[in-house]
């Protein structure tokens, strides 16, 4: 796909912080009501980022009263204001599906020191 | 009827995606277009209808044949590999070796793509013609994706000529009608146009105005 790099580079962002799998992220999404908008933050544990350039996507998950609830965002969507990354999670796998069969301290993630020589950080 | 048509040829590149006013993705298909040339322009005085004929594509000048030398060389343009005639009422307005490029189309407008689909290949009914094969089960055997019966037996003693049946598939040339240009960027010669366009990457598409637009122009 690289003959449309340029084409794709209009639409990407440069504001992106790094992240991956097993992080935890507030993601401030713009909402529009009416002709008003506000700022709605949804902050959860990113459990995927899948695809490449222009069309790649990350899943965040949380636990909202006991329901567990997952928003796939477009990286680069102009509808979420900023990513804020609040914790590094160690994780061994990329995806991180398997949360979905966990609750309360089996899905905990462990926080990630910048020091541990965990690879790809 | 009379109508104005534009047109322009180009070489699909790919799709990707882009965002809209409202903060929606939008599909697009990104098509190199042009530079075409005007290599002829028929009129009714010396062809008897009004058309613009439009070269595209860069080719070896050895390989083109002596006719066909001959006729580039009329439009004072050097060939092209690709010629391509557009019945437009217009034709008057465009002059020999005139060159077309994105500017033809402008972002909002609905276009017709023409282009050549991928092959398929040998397929089957299924494929080829959506068919629903047999079941899975209750006895079928070995006949999963046949398109079953193909007629009666002693009446009407014969298969009906075109019934759908496996064969080739694809590689036909296709119109997709009323495709909206999403995007247009001139410096680069790119068309971005809303959603899927029949052929491969690298194929040949014609872009024109759109003809169901013309239509409702003319009536009303």
């Amino acid at each position: 796909m690289q003959t449309l790099d340029p084409v794709d580079a209009a639409v990407l962002r440069d504001d992106i912080p790094e992240f991956r799998a097993g992080d935890t992220v507030k993601v401030h999404v713009k909402v529009v009501e009416g002709n008003k908008t506000r700022v709605q933050i949804f902050q959860g544990v990113v459990i995927a980022r899948s695809g490449t350039g222009a069309s790649e996507t990350y899943t965040v998950r949380k636990v909202s009263y006991g329901v567990g609830v997952e928003r796939t965002f477009p990286l680069h969507s102009p509808v979420v204001e900023k990513i804020e990354v609040v914790t590094k999670g160690d994780v061994r796998r990329a995806k991180l599906y398997y949360l979905r069969g966990l609750r309360g301290k089996a899905a905990k993630i462990r926080e990630r020191r910048d020091n541990s020589p965990t690879s790809g950080d | 009827m009379a109508k104005t048509m534009k047109g322009v040829l180009g070489s699909k590149l790919g799709m990707t995606q882009m965002w809209d006013e409202n903060n929606k993705v939008v599909p697009v298909t990104v098509v190199q277009v042009g530079p075409c040339v005007v290599t002829q322009v028929r009129t009714p005085e010396t062809d008897g209808y009004n058309a613009v004929q439009l070269g595209f594509g860069a080719i070896d000048p050895r390989k083109v044949n002596k006719p066909m030398t001959g006729h580039f060389a009329k439009a004072g343009v050097t060939p092209r590999r690709h010629l391509v005639e557009l019945r437009t009422d217009d034709a008057s307005e465009y002059t020999l070796g005139q060159e077309l490029g994105a500017d033809v189309f402008e972002a909002g407008t609905r276009v017709d793509i023409t282009g050549t689909t991928k092959g398929k290949g040998f397929a089957g009914a299924m494929k080829r013609h959506g068919f629903h094969g047999l079941r899975a089960s209750h006895g079928v055997k070995r006949k999963h994706r046949s398109p079953g019966a193909i007629g009666g037996c002693a009446t009407p003693g014969r298969v009906f000529k075109g019934l759908r049946m496996a064969g080739r598939m694809g590689g036909d040339v296709q119109t997709t009608q009323n495709l909206t240009v999403a995007a247009v960027d001139t410096d680069k010669g790119l068309i971005l146009v809303k959603g899927a366009v029949p052929g491969p990457k690298g194929g040949l598409v014609l872009i024109t105005s759109a003809v169901k637009d013309a239509v409702k122009e003319a009536s009303a």
